[in-house]
């Protein structure tokens, strides 16, 4: 099994009331269960990140139910409208591998 | 009534249902239906508002890079709660389905899905007030994303 990574892109300063993009990838095969194993010809079952979730302070921000048709190494790109400095949490939910999180500081100036 | 079939006839119609589901069977319509009301509830489902960006050509599949937006101020009840994604070409319709929040600042999103073949991809919003708005955008697909 591949390492899973989360990777974010987060700008580092904003100003009050800004809205920035964000960006977020993480590295998973995201088995769609569609595929079959060429040798034996079963089903490979589907394996996947289920759930995208980003707070900011601990508010909710951003949701996203993910399904197998999300292309593998999973990319999403939302906006936020910076209301004060503090960290933005990411959470991925896999259905076999656990949970991935991440997190990144936006400073307002 | 009863259907008789010679021995040919038959053969020629179970091949032809093999090589039906070894191309993946596609959504039924009546998936994508079920899925729309089941979102959208009573309310009456309005065209356009919704913006669905896409390639109109993809060279691949497996990764068809798509954004959707819907113009709002996102702010008090001008507000869009959630965006479905539907293919209604792929073995299940089902995509992704994006939630906003007053943080969001606009309702705006970015992902990249993989798309059996050509076919059309559908946006479905709902807004703060229940309102429900749609759009679809095709989409060529050159090589099929769903492996097999």
């Amino acid at each position: 099994m591949a390492k899973i990574k989360p990777r974010v892109k987060v700008p580092k300063k904003a100003k009050a009331g800004e809205i920035v993009t964000i960006k977020s990838l993480i590295s998973h095969p995201m088995e769609s269960g569609q595929r079959k194993d060429k040798k034996t010809g079963e089903t490979i079952p589907s394996d996947i990140v289920n759930s995208f979730k980003a707070s900011f302070n601990g508010e909710t921000v951003f949701e996203v139910d993910v399904s197998p048709a999300v292309s593998t190494n999973p990319y999403i790109e939302f906006t936020l409208k910076v209301p004060e400095s503090g960290t933005l949490k990411f959470e991925w939910v896999s259905d076999n591998d656990g949970t991935f999180e991440a997190e990144k500081k936006i400073t307002v100036s | 009534m009863t259907i008789r079939l010679s021995r040919r006839e038959a053969l020629v119609i179970g091949a032809a249902g093999t090589a039906f589901f070894a191309a993946g069977t596609p959504a039924f319509a009546s998936q994508i239906d079920d899925a729309i009301s089941a979102f959208a509830g009573d309310a009456e489902i309005m065209d356009g508002k919704v913006e669905v960006g896409a390639p109109e050509i993809a060279e691949n599949g497996n990764s068809v890079p798509i954004e959707v937006s819907v113009d709002s101020a996102m702010e008090g009840d001008d507000m869009v709660e959630e965006i479905m994604l539907l293919a209604d070409g792929n073995p299940n319709p089902q995509v992704a389905t994006f939630k906003f929040s007053a943080l969001s600042g606009e309702a705006s999103a970015s992902t990249r899905i993989r798309l059996a073949k050509t076919q059309n991809v559908i946006a479905v919003a709902r807004m703060k007030d229940g309102s429900i708005h749609r759009a679809s955008r095709a989409i060529k697909v050159t090589i099929g994303g769903c492996g097999g």
